[in-house]
């Protein structure tokens, strides 16, 4: 194991007491927000575009060219919108953080907001997760009460309120301008660009969108420095990341590590694979990234690597597949939550994946026609680059993968149904399941 | 469609150009043209679904995207806001938005039903079109297709297929952006996305219709017209809407001698590409109960007579009244009609007694019409709305009564023209257009405009303002003085804006007494002269200056008149009983073509032709002429200009009776530059100005209500506002009226469920002048800006 882990925003999380402000305060939690708030604002924000912070929601955009994009002086209002419609299959980090972390969150809310100017900051948290929203209204309850939140925080004029707002369950909304849409209260679809939400975001005014685990790095990057946080990852990958693994793996859960660790030291840290099984496939950050095989486990997780090997890091949540799963099954089951959760603005992501969906479950009950695979590969060159937004590129991600390493699976699959190919109860995580 | 006065007057040039390369094409554009459009420019047709030029880029069908150097993806033609030196790339020079158009093409076609055999739209679908132009011979799509229940209403009026719909939005774009309606909106997600309302809220917007005729696929069609035609069966007739002021252009489609729709006609200087609901359905009145020939009264029965009969008689009934003849003209009356009118009565029956005005009308309207309106060019036109940096509205509800000016008047509001109307509250309308109530009594405007606040006065008094004044103003005394005096002040321009298509061209071709067409003054020499000379008569033939209004209706009860020749009137819409004054005349000859209230009681009835069967020109609010021809080119009925030259014939007197003739003397006269009519300002009327009755009445027409001209088509009708009192809470509560009000005149009382309006001001109760339950002037005996009394409703009794 040449990559130690490097717990960081997990540092503390066997601390019962975390979720509270007294037992963040008890590991230094706060001091980030005092220091902050006695630097200039743009101080703040050059200090996290030194550090390299890419935005931990898949894209990887530079946050602090993010928070730079924001116009100062223009006597408009600016906002603060925390997507945590965290809504990615496989990805599973964000919820955990605001369960067992949600100060950090908050205090990475209160300083970023300082830095952009927004007196007004939202949380917008996916509905079906009470649990965490729960956590995380405590916590901003608990930072009014302390005066971490309010008017003329710390006495230093600076005024912010927070508000948590939760969604109302569609994975669209976990699209920047759809989420901005719904905050305000309408149907949560994504918004033409340009004008960029830096330029006319919420209400038309200028905002900033992070996700929760950029957000929540940001305390951690003001107290300990730019120095600090360089010391982890790559170059074009600074810093730490919270992996979520799941699959066939032993010991599934978080494992935060330096960027540029390898999926296969993730593995390691994660008991390696249920026993008497192998990596079939792999998907390194959510079904929206195109899936690899055991031949890329040793490649660095980091932004620019994956996209070398043509896909992309997305959230970091590596899901692993042993030689049980049914390749077409998978995909099939990918491309109809697509299907059903395509908001149906535009063309190609409402036909394509209803077509594609319909395509692919053919294929698993074994009625696939050779031709059709061939059909659905122009299927989602049709729909990849020509949405317009970036569900439809996702949508049209899986199965062209899945098809450049498992031809021969889908082939088979014209006579053959998924489940006689691959027994099903084979492949189910639960204990003694591969026994039966 | 559009006369210009001046042509070129009005072409922006825009300031800044800049070169964009289409298919290795330069050609020169405004900043901030869309991509789609400068392909346009060039002749180079993009597909397209969800674009239209006058909504805002949604991007959302795809179907238009094109390859841009140095950008990596294709982009949507109809969003992309071209720069300077750009390359377009569209589907004839590049494989890449080829390729991507004939994709998003396949995938419009996956849960179409492709029933365009039986579907309205089809062979004139853009999506039927589009999909033989770019999308490929054979589906590879072998799956089912979504299916709906269909169809289902979104209103009484439109139905919705929604397995044919493309979601383009551009139903829910229109009326959310154009109308102001916001009850389409697009609901669930993925390929079950469908169009639909609230359970509650139907899409009873009066813009409705506009909604079938963007609509890319067959998805929206209305009761009206669903399964009655194929396009392709259709004979189209360019014509202009009879039913307001607003001067639509629009096209009209029969079939074998039937209409069977109307449509918006793109004009831009006008109409633009909408019309109103009742522009768009309201036509089957001329097609159903029909005079169909001549009627002469013999012992108090009507007959059918011959057509040289019934001229016969009508010539000598009226020669024999001769001068102590009325001549009422409607305000539905083309130029052309009404100039036969005034021209009749002045050179054939000598008398100078004629009015337009069928409705609540006064001596003071008459000289602002007289000194301000008859005859004058162009003052205010629709695109000087779009400019203004601030509207005031007097007695004036565009959205009831010229539903165009209220688009154009949102449209302005939506970029930032300020709009005021001085009336009794927020209306519905008003709040669309973003707009400010200016809180005055029904009858006390007069007052309120003499002390407007200073920031409206400020505001009128900038370049472009404007102030645009309702003929309702008529029934409020000194409302019209008032409106005078702060245009003069402020300098802002004033535009006079009545509700009916003919009452402007009928006021131009000098249908009222004292005003010789063109608004020559009938007291002026060179006046009298010129029209006595086109006319061959003597200038001492001319008739002395006539009554008109009031005065005339005075001396039509007391016996100084003693025949009546009518032309398109009804009498409930005048406030005094007309019915009753005319019954007592001696000779009572009505030109119409329904049976009416002045049939009923006419010695001779002539039927005359609708618009349908006629050509001729309507004027519109702006002083702009709107041609139209004639739809059914071998219709048997005649105009009214046509059977008033018949009736001079038989007095021996020839007078021109055809659009051409009539028009060629209009030419002839030509415009009017002399000495006009002196305004001769108004006091408030003491009796009205009485604030001693309870509540006072505001009324005005809704769009939709009981008109004649919308009989015949019953979803239209369904669309219609429900009838309702109107009043503040604080009203309410004075008088303790619960959820419906009695409302008493002293012509009688109505029983109406109540809406109360935070908006309000104290002291008013409104109520629609002319709807199911609720005619004003019949009912309550009084009308707009009189006091009557309110009480709860009692129970069962309605009027």
């Amino acid at each position: 194991m040449s990559t130690p882990l490097t717990p960081v925003i997990t540092e503390f999380w066997d601390r019962p007491d975390l979720y509270t402000l007294d037992g963040y305060r008890a590991v230094g939690g706060y001091r980030a927000l005092e220091r902050a708030l006695t630097m200039d604002p743009d101080d703040i924000i050059a200090q996290v575009k030194d550090s390299g912070l890419r935005g931990r929601g898949g894209a990887g955009f530079p946050t602090g060219m993010k928070w730079g994009f924001v116009p100062q002086g223009d006597g408009k209002p600016h906002y603060l919108v925390v997507n945590a419609d965290e809504s990615e299959p496989g990805a599973c980090k964000d919820i955990p953080i605001m369960m067992a972390n949600p100060h950090a969150l908050v205090e990475g809310v209160i300083i970023a907001s300082y830095a952009i100017r927004a007196n007004h900051a939202f949380i917008y948290i996916r509905g079906e997760v009470p649990n965490a929203i729960r956590k995380v209204e405590f916590a901003v309850k608990q930072a009014k009460e302390a005066g971490l939140i309010g008017s003329n925080i710390q006495g230093s004029g600076f005024d912010l309120d927070v508000v948590v707002h939760s969604g109302a369950g569609a994975y669209i909304c976990g699209e920047e301008t759809a989420l901005l849409d719904s905050l305000e209260g309408y149907r949560g679809q994504p918004r033409l660009k340009p004008p960029f939400p830096a330029v006319a975001g919420l209400y038309a005014s200028p905002t900033v969108i992070n996700n929760v685990e950029t957000i929540a790095n940001v305390p951690y990057i003001v107290d300990r420095g730019v120095e600090w946080f360089r010391g982890f990852g790559t170059e074009k990958s600074p810093g730490f990341k919270v992996f979520a693994v799941s699959g066939h793996v032993k010991r599934p859960g978080i494992y935060e590590a330096p960027l540029g660790i390898t999926m296969r030291e993730l593995l390691d840290y994660a008991g390696g694979m249920r026993d008497g099984s192998e990596v079939k496939f792999w998907i390194p950050g959510g079904s929206s990234v195109p899936m690899l095989t055991p031949e890329h486990l040793d490649l660095p997780l980091t932004y620019e690597s994956m996209a070398e090997a043509g896909t992309m890091l997305g959230t970091g949540t590596p899901m692993v597949f042993d030689q049980t799963t049914s390749v077409v099954k998978a995909v099939t089951r990918w491309l109809e939550f697509y299907k059903h959760e395509s908001c149906g603005k535009c063309t190609p992501c409402r036909e394509g994946t209803y077509w594609i969906t319909g395509v692919l479950e053919k294929f698993e009950h074994g009625h696939g026609q050779e031709q059709e695979m061939e059909t659905l590969t122009s299927l989602c060159s049709q729909i990849s680059g020509r949405s317009f937004c970036a569900l439809g590129d996702a949508a049209a991600t899986p199965y062209p993968a899945a098809m450049k390493y498992f031809r021969d699976e889908f082939l088979a699959a014209t006579h053959t149904s998924a489940d006689e190919q691959f027994d099903p109860v084979a492949s189910y995580v639960f204990a003694g399941a591969a026994a039966r | 469609m559009t006369i210009t006065n001046e042509p070129g007057a009005d072409v922006a040039v825009p300031s800044e150009l800049i070169t964009v390369i289409v298919d290795g094409v330069a050609i020169g554009v405004p900043k901030g043209t869309l991509a789609i459009r400068a392909a346009e420019m060039l002749g180079i047709e993009i597909p397209r679904f969800c674009d239209h030029p006058l909504l805002d880029p949604v991007a959302a069908c795809r179907a238009c995207l094109v390859e841009i150097e140095g950008v990596p993806k294709p982009q949507p033609a109809c969003a992309q806001v071209v720069s300077d030196g750009m390359q377009i790339k569209t589907q004839f020079s590049s494989d890449v938005a080829r390729e991507a158009q004939e994709g998003v093409m396949e995938f419009l076609l996956l849960n179409h039903p492709l029933d365009c055999p039986v579907c309205d739209k089809g062979g004139e679908c853009p999506l039927q079109n589009q999909a033989m132009s770019v999308g490929r011979p054979e589906s590879r799509f072998t799956l089912d297709k979504r299916e709906f229940e269909k169809p289902i209403n979104v209103s009484a009026q439109i139905l919705l297929d929604r397995e044919r719909c493309v979601s383009c939005a551009r139903c829910t774009r229109f009326a959310d952006q154009i109308a102001g309606d916001p009850m389409l909106e697009l609901l669930e997600r993925g390929a079950q996305q469908q169009v639909g309302t609230a359970d509650d809220e139907p899409f009873d917007s009066y813009f409705s219709g506009n909604t079938i005729q963007i609509c890319p696929v067959g998805a929206l069609t209305s009761a009206t017209y669903r399964f009655r035609a194929r396009p392709f069966d259709l004979v189209s007739v360019p014509t202009a809407c009879e039913h307001c002021a607003s001067g639509c252009s629009l096209r009209t489609d029969y079939r074998r001698s039937t209409i069977t729709r109307r449509l918006a006609w793109d004009d831009p200087e006008v109409n633009e590409e909408w019309n109103c609901d009742k522009g768009r359905f309201a036509f089957p009145y001329m097609q159903q109960g029909r005079l169909e020939w001549p009627l002469i009264r013999e012992d108090g029965e009507l007959r059918t007579a011959s057509w040289p009969e019934a001229i016969d008689v009508a010539a000598r009934g009226l020669q024999a009244a001769g001068k102590d003849t009325a001549v009422l003209v409607g305000g539905r009356s083309t130029v052309e009609d009404a100039y036969a009118y005034q021209r009749f009565a002045r050179a054939v029956l000598g008398t100078d007694n004629i009015d337009f005005r069928a409705r609540a009308n006064s001596a003071e309207e008459h000289s602002f019409l007289a000194s301000r309106v008859a005859g004058t060019p162009v003052q205010v036109e629709y695109s000087d709305l779009e400019s203004a940096p601030t509207v005031l509205l007097v007695s004036f509800e565009p959205e009831d009564e010229s539903p165009i000016v209220f688009l154009r008047l949102r449209k302005a509001s939506r970029t930032g023209t300020r709009v005021y109307s001085v009336g009794s509250g927020t209306t519905r309308g008003l709040e669309k257009m973003a707009g400010t109530c200016i809180p005055a009594l029904p009858g006390r405007e007069a007052d309120v405009l003499a002390s407007l606040p200073a920031d409206v006065r400020d505001a009128l008094a900038e370049p472009g303002a404007v102030i645009m004044v309702g003929e309702r103003a008529a029934a409020s005394s000194g409302t019209l003085t008032a409106v005078v005096e702060l245009a003069e002040s402020t300098g802002a321009a004033l535009a006079w804006v009545p509700r009916r298509a003919g009452e402007r061209g009928a006021l131009d071709a000098g249908a009222l007494a004292g005003v010789l067409p063109g608004g020559r003054p009938l007291t002026d020499a060179i006046a009298r002269n010129s029209i006595a000379q086109a006319w061959g008569l003597a200038e001492s033939d001319l008739p002395r200056p006539g009554l008109s209004g009031v005065e005339l209706h005075d001396a039509i009860t007391e016996g100084r008149i003693s025949a009546a020749l009518v032309g398109g009137v009804e009498p409930a819409d005048y406030p005094l009983d007309a019915v009753e004054a005319l019954g007592d005349l001696d000779f009572v000859v009505s030109l119409e073509n329904h049976h009416s209230a002045v049939t009923e009681l006419a010695d001779v009835v002539l039927p005359v032709a609708v618009v349908s069967e006629k050509s001729g020109t309507f004027v519109d609010w702006e002083g702009r002429p709107r041609p139209f021809g004639q739809v059914f080119r071998d219709a048997m009925m005649g105009s009214d200009a046509y059977v008033l030259g018949m009736l001079a014939s038989a007095l021996d007197r020839a007078q021109p009776s055809t659009v051409t003739d009539i028009r060629a003397e209009l030419g002839r006269l030509g415009p009017w530059t002399g000495s006009r009519i002196p305004f001769e300002p108004a006091r408030v009327d003491s009796a009205q100005a009485d604030t001693t009755g309870e509540v006072r009445l505001d009324s005005w027409r809704l769009l939709l209500d009981l008109g004649v001209m919308q009989e015949g088509d019953p979803h239209l009708a369904a669309t219609a506002r429900p009838t309702v009192a109107r009043m503040s809470p604080g009203t309410a509560q004075r008088f303790a009226i619960g959820t419906h009000v009695r409302i008493e005149g002293p012509g009688g009382f109505v029983q109406l469920p109540v809406e109360l309006d935070e908006s309000m001001i104290d002291g008013v109760v409104w109520t629609p002048m002319n709807s199911e339950g609720c005619r004003v002037y019949r009912d309550l005996g009084v009308g707009y800006g009189h006091a009557v009394s309110i009480a709860p409703a009692t129970e069962g009794g309605s009027a």
